[in-house]
């Protein structure tokens, strides 16, 4: 069969010709809106028209055959209209609000979680691990699962002083925005790539392999028609080994994941904040790494506990210091905790002010 | 197709009540031969902790040099349906709104020529379909550009600009992210398909300081809606919230950063002239405040992940810039700052750490703004700065 005729550079379709009607008619005229519950809210236009949102979990990683089951739904109850979050939710929208609770039931009847809405855990940003990409050191998708299988209760009922955003990344090229998040968790290596000089002649260029490492670790090495290595100045990210490959990066026995805390994004009450070190290490423990979801489900508790209504996790953090946070989490401060790259002078305290 | 590999630490993958990627391949699998050996490749990473893909190779459709990711198994003896696993990145709808035919159609071609699986969506925005071969691509890419679908952006390159939902469906929002961001995109397809920067560039565009697109962590240029103006105060709303429960001097009052709010049990008041506009406590009474006056955007550059020289997030430099069609003020703007990056750049420098590199004042002066106390926290702290010969007056 003969293909259609291919077109170039047109650019996405215009997103008017997808929003649902009582979206086009109120476009840029909503007035307020409510959270119902964990999972559903209305806007409220200046018409008076009303929007009603129904928020449900999503692993991201989706077959066409879930994604024609969510279709059906939204051919049922929300006249064939659909809508995704920033953060992978799946939105199904109705004006009808009677067609709201049907809506919730079958939702439910089909096995999705709904929730996600308000001060509460949302759909976890992540990267593609071992699922699709050369440079991951842990699998995204399943670390998450586990995480969330744990957290459940965050997502579909229970509220937390503030929203609280996860995020995952599976090497330090943060596909997925880590460096901002309230918890995270970053794949890390440990060890000093492994050269394979006769695939360097054949794949590299040697001064951009020696331009790629932020700490000059790299030098060419001109006897082997390759380059070398500084062993201690190394900070493992790996970013020869996306350069040039025959530099290997990779070591399963070493290599793992760190958690970082304390990021946010929005400049509500505090400016956006980059996540910090909380724990620099666990080994991969698949398929559930179990070590590292009862450590970020520690911290969770900790700070629900312990922080004031509205106040994210690194501005709580922040108030009570973080000598307070490693002291009430119990978690250990070591070396790695001290920052000796880019941000060592912002980092280290210039004060004898402190809390025991 | 039948089951093809027994995956013992995947299934367990699928006990527990979140919704299981791993239950996603199965069903992929049950009718692709590429989503089997991929379940396949998969439970070996589980079993040895590491992954089995090569580095990308260049791959593509005629005339474009991204919108592919290409991706090889390295065990493709092992794993022969994953030998080619391709990404292919189909640019989204600003908002990611669909309609259910739309979406019908783009499962319904992408189950002929791939292996069934997608992310819905990647880091960046783009639809993401996962796992075609290179003899698919020009077949897809004809069957989904003749339905109006086109590639998002890769590689060294401006990449696919993403927005949040912005007026479609929120009262915070200053600027039409929607149509800014189809604008931008738009206008930039040339820069998006055919890589040609040192390195990526990112666009995102957010409505307001809640910024639920991340723009100020995840671009390289941010935009942000924001007012010149006063907050309007229901009065009648403000009462509504207090009558049910909230605690109105401790919950807004009090977390107001800079402290230009107060309350008297019945009204509440704001100094204007010191709000700085957080959008806290428009959140969280947002029947009751309403932002007026002038409306438009924060332009800010450089936010970035770790690589290569530490994370960054965007600087301010444009405090306000009035965002209407055609946006040409702002295509401008990005042109210029583009045209600087590009030709200083070391490969894969982004265009935050060129600032950083170069100083903010070449910088500025390439794309032509003023210095102003916005675009820092506080004035430099040491002696040492430098003067031009245009800077030296004479008595």
């Amino acid at each position: 069969m003969a293909l259609p005729q291919r077109q170039t550079d047109i650019g996405p379709p215009h997103y008017k010709q997808f929003l649902p009607p009582v979206i086009e008619k109120n476009y840029g005229q909503w007035k307020y809106h409510e959270r119902i519950d964990a999972g559903t809210m209305v806007h409220v236009a200046e018409s008076g028209d009303k929007v009603y949102t129904v928020r449900v979990a999503s692993p991201r990683l989706l077959s066409t055959d879930t994604i024609r089951d969510m279709l059906d739904v939204a051919d049922k109850y929300c006249d064939g209209y659909i809508r995704f979050t920033s953060r992978n939710n799946v939105e199904f929208m109705t004006a009808d609000e009677s067609k709201v609770e049907p809506l919730k039931k079958e939702l439910k009847d089909r096995g999705y979680t709904i929730g996600g809405i308000g001060p509460r855990i949302t759909n976890v940003v992540h990267t593609q691990g071992w699922v699709h990409c050369h440079s991951a050191c842990t699998d995204a998708s399943g670390l998450v699962k586990a995480m969330m299988d744990e957290l459940y209760e965050y997502f579909t009922e229970k509220e937390l002083p503030a929203k609280v955003r996860l995020a995952l990344a599976c090497c330090v090229n943060m596909c997925g925005a880590v460096h901002c998040s309230d918890i995270a968790v970053v794949a890390v290596h440990r060890k000093v790539p492994v050269i394979d000089h006769d695939k360097i002649k054949d794949m590299c260029e040697i001064p951009t392999t020696v331009a790629a490492c932020p700490t000059r670790a790299i030098s060419p090495d001109p006897a082997k028609k390759s380059i070398k290595i500084k062993d201690e100045k190394c900070m493992y990210c790996g970013n020869c080994f996306t350069v040039c490959p025959p530099i290997e990066i990779h070591n399963p026995e070493h290599d793992g994941v760190a958690i970082v805390v304390g990021g946010k994004i929005g400049s509500l009450r505090t400016g956006p904040k980059f996540s910090k070190l909380a724990i620099p290490f666990f080994y991969n423990e698949p398929p559930r790494w179990p070590k590292v979801v009862a450590a970020i489900k520690n911290i969770l508790e900790v700070y629900a506990k312990n922080a004031r209504k509205h106040e994210r996790l690194g501005e709580w953090v922040e108030r009570i210091g973080w000598e307070r946070f490693f002291k009430l989490t119990g978690i250990e401060f070591t070396y790695q905790h001290i920052d000796d790259f880019t941000f060592m002078r912002d980092t280290l305290r210039t004060s004898a002010a402190f809390k025991w | 197709m039948s089951k093809k590999y027994d995956t013992p630490l995947l299934d367990e993958l699928e006990k527990g009540p979140w919704p299981s990627f791993v239950t996603e391949m199965k069903k992929a699998a049950a009718r692709s031969e590429m989503a089997n050996d991929e379940l396949g490749q998969l439970e070996k990473s589980y079993r040895t902790k590491r992954g089995y893909w090569k580095h990308g190779g260049i791959v593509g459709v005629l005339g474009y040099g991204g919108g592919v990711i290409g991706r090889y198994s390295s065990l493709p003896d092992e794993f022969p349906g994953v030998a080619h696993f391709h990404t292919v990145r189909i640019n989204q709808p600003s908002g990611w709104f669909y309609t259910t035919k739309a979406l019908r159609e783009i499962c319904d071609i992408w189950d002929k020529y791939g292996s069934g699986l997608t992310n819905l969506h990647g880091s960046t925005g783009d639809l993401v379909l996962l796992g075609t071969t290179t003899e698919n691509l020009e077949p897809l890419f004809a069957e989904y550009s003749s339905r109006g679908w086109d590639l998002g952006g890769s590689g060294s390159a401006m990449r696919t600009p993403s927005c949040c939902i912005g007026p479609a469906r929120c009262e915070w929002a200053n600027i039409d992210t929607l149509e800014i961001c189809y604008q931008m995109t738009q206008k930039f397809q040339d820069e998006l398909h055919r890589p040609a920067f040192p390195y990526k560039f990112k666009i995102k565009v957010a409505g307001c300081a809640v910024d639920c697109v991340a723009s100020i962590a995840r671009a390289d240029c941010s935009i942000i809606g924001t007012w010149k103006g006063k907050i309007e105060i229901d009065q009648d709303a403000v009462q509504w919230y207090a009558k049910n429960g909230m605690d109105i001097k401790a919950e807004i009052v009090d977390m107001c950063p800079t402290a230009c709010i107060s309350y008297d049990g019945t009204n509440l008041s704001i100094d204007d002239d010191n709000c700085s506009r957080c959008m806290h406590c428009i959140s969280k009474m947002t029947k009751a405040l309403k932002p007026t006056g002038e409306k438009g955007a924060t332009i800010l550059i450089g936010s970035k992940a770790p690589i290569v020289v530490g994370s960054l997030m965007s600087w301010v430099i444009v405090p306000f810039m009035k965002l209407e069609p055609p946006y040409d003020e702002l295509e401008e703007l990005i042109r210029k700052m583009i045209e600087w990056w590009d030709d200083n750049a070391k490969p894969r420098e982004r265009i935050g750490e060129l600032i950083e590199a170069r100083g903010m004042r070449e910088f500025l002066e390439a794309i032509g703004v003023p210095p102003q106390p916005q675009q820092v926290f506080e004035p430099r702290k040491d002696p040492f700065f430098f003067w031009k010969d245009e800077d030296l007056t004479k008595e």
